[in-house]
């Protein structure tokens, strides 16, 4: 028999935030007290971006950590991934319903004026095909384009990244510290990519 | 006795609505679900210990907001702040400010004056003669509220000083003491907080130094011993603990313009048609509503101070 635990644990800790944010909003909702300060959409709108871009950086952990510990983890790959995009749709349907009302002038100005939201927007825009093709039909159907697609992960975590940068006002800690393990995270890949080569010659 | 004329921006005293029937109403039990049960309770004791430090106001009221504004609660001005010496997020400063020692409080006067020392709270301000104002705040960051200070205008503070004929600038800083203020660990700003106003702007019937709001001394958080407060541009201009103030022929080179010259200029006005680079100033979101509503140029007290910048651009001067 399979064991699924460890797969039913990184379920139960990806909802962790979003549940906590839904029983918060439902507090909201209800005029009870609740932890999203006074200006709850704002919070709201850092909560899910942040999310989105941890659960990126996840998603980008698995293969190396992968290789280098030998545990089979890439089955787990995909459910992080579709975490990244449902946190990253709350925070777009955040950002067009609750922001915005769907104030179309302000939100194709700010499309299209402001980089910093172009950065998060074709970012989000770029997860679609992603969390779309994430399944095994599409997996086998599309065989080596679908490795070439999903390569686009790394645009769309450095397009959130340079997103979050750009829409700080003075504090760039989060994003930087972002930034830095994104840094890392492809430095393992170049890595490991030379020494794929370098075994190629021994032999 | 303070004599005053009464302006166009000002309310009938029977439209305001009193602290008390502000918080027995409905809005309370609806805005009191905002800020969480901690800081309800805080505030249930923040309360009694500044029952005995209550502001009184000489009768007349200045008010400069609408009727269709209502009075921001007490919960979320006190609880929502931007004061970056104590901790980057919005709750940092109702947290880490408690300990601010703002008793006793000395400010430095200098510059092109005839009155330049150090002066106590008291000494620049009359205790007796101090006035409540219902102003509009609008942050840069497109939120906003409306605050009933307590204070008097500027303008009395600086005649007491005497500002010589070379006095084209008044410059502010906030105090800056790493003991006290755990957010200086951190070089966001190239402390001190530092602040400025052309002098006619300083001396227009609408700025005033805040030592109280809704009828008790400032909290820490909110800037105490006192502050600024002119309404018709950013709050950040509204610079808080205020422990400098120089008289300047030049124009100061004040914080966000030294931090980001681009996006922050030394004016500030609200203006819904000078976007900043990276959002919208067209729209706001007053806390405790859901919905954005339009910003107004001068944040709605345009009648009283454009005259301030006839012939300016201020696309240009923002």
């Amino acid at each position: 028999m399979k064991n699924h635990s460890p797969r039913i644990f990184l379920h139960i800790i990806s909802l962790i935030p979003a549940t906590w944010l839904f029983w918060q909003m439902w507090l909201w909702y209800n005029f009870f007290p609740h932890d999203l300060t006074a200006n709850p959409i704002e919070f709201i709108t850092d909560f899910t971006g942040n999310w989105t871009i941890r659960f990126l950086l996840l998603t980008l952990c698995i293969s190396p950590l992968a290789k280098l510990t030998k545990w089979r983890l890439i089955k787990y790959r995909r459910a992080l991934g579709l975490y990244a995009f449902s946190y990253g749709l709350f925070h777009f349907l955040n950002y067009m319903v609750l922001d915005y009302f769907f104030d179309w002038m302000l939100i194709l100005e700010d499309i299209f004026k402001r980089p910093a939201i172009t950065f998060g927007m074709l970012a989000f825009l770029l997860l679609i095909p992603l969390a779309i093709t994430s399944f095994k039909y599409f997996i086998k159907k599309m065989a080596a384009n679908w490795k070439s697609l999903h390569r686009i992960i790394y645009i769309i975590t450095i397009s959130a990244i340079t997103h979050n940068y750009m829409m700080v006002k003075a504090d760039i800690l989060i994003p930087v510290i972002h930034a830095m393990i994104l840094s890392c995270l492809l430095a393992l890949r170049i890595y490991f990519i030379l020494d794929k080569k370098r075994m190629f010659k021994k032999k | 006795m303070l004599i005053k004329i009464k302006g166009s921006w000002e309310l009938k005293e029977n439209q305001i609505t009193s602290l008390k029937d502000y918080i027995s109403r409905r809005g309370f039990i609806k805005n009191a679900g905002i800020m969480g049960a901690a800081s309800a309770a805080s505030l249930m004791s923040s309360n009694v210990a500044l029952a005995e430090e209550s502001l009184s106001t000489v009768s007349n009221l200045y008010d400069g907001h609408d009727i269709m504004d209502e009075k921001t609660d007490i919960k979320a001005v006190r609880g929502y702040n931007n004061y970056y010496e104590f901790g980057m997020n919005k709750d940092n400063p109702a947290r880490y400010a408690q300990s601010l020692v703002t008793d006793p409080w000395r400010v430095k006067v200098n510059g092109a004056c005839e009155n330049p020392g150090d002066y106590n709270v008291e000494d620049l301000i009359d205790f007796n003669a101090l006035e409540e104002r219902v102003y509009r705040m609008r942050c840069v960051e497109a939120w906003s509220m409306v605050i009933p200070w307590v204070g008097v205008s500027l303008s009395e503070v600086i005649s007491k000083l005497k500002p010589t004929s070379n006095a084209k600038y008044v410059y502010f800083e906030t105090l800056a003491d790493p003991k006290q203020m755990p957010g200086l660990s951190r070089g966001i700003i190239k402390w001190p907080y530092r602040e400025g106003l052309r002098m006619d702007e300083a001396m227009h019937p609408l700025t005033i130094m805040a030592v109280g709001l809704y009828g008790e001394k400032l909290a820490n958080q909110n800037g105490a011993p006192m502050r600024l407060v002119v309404p018709w541009k950013y709050g950040f201009k509204g610079v808080k603990s205020i422990v400098k103030i120089s008289f300047l022929e030049k124009e100061p080179n004040t914080s966000w313009m030294r931090l980001a010259p681009q996006e922050y200029g030394f004016y500030a006005n609200v203006n819904p048609n000078a976007p900043h680079p990276r959002w919208s100033q067209a729209t706001e979101r007053r806390i405790g509503d859901f919905r954005r509503r339009d910003t107004l140029m001068f944040n709605g007290y345009g009648e009283q101070v454009a005259s301030l910048y006839s012939g300016m651009d201020l696309k240009r001067n923002y």
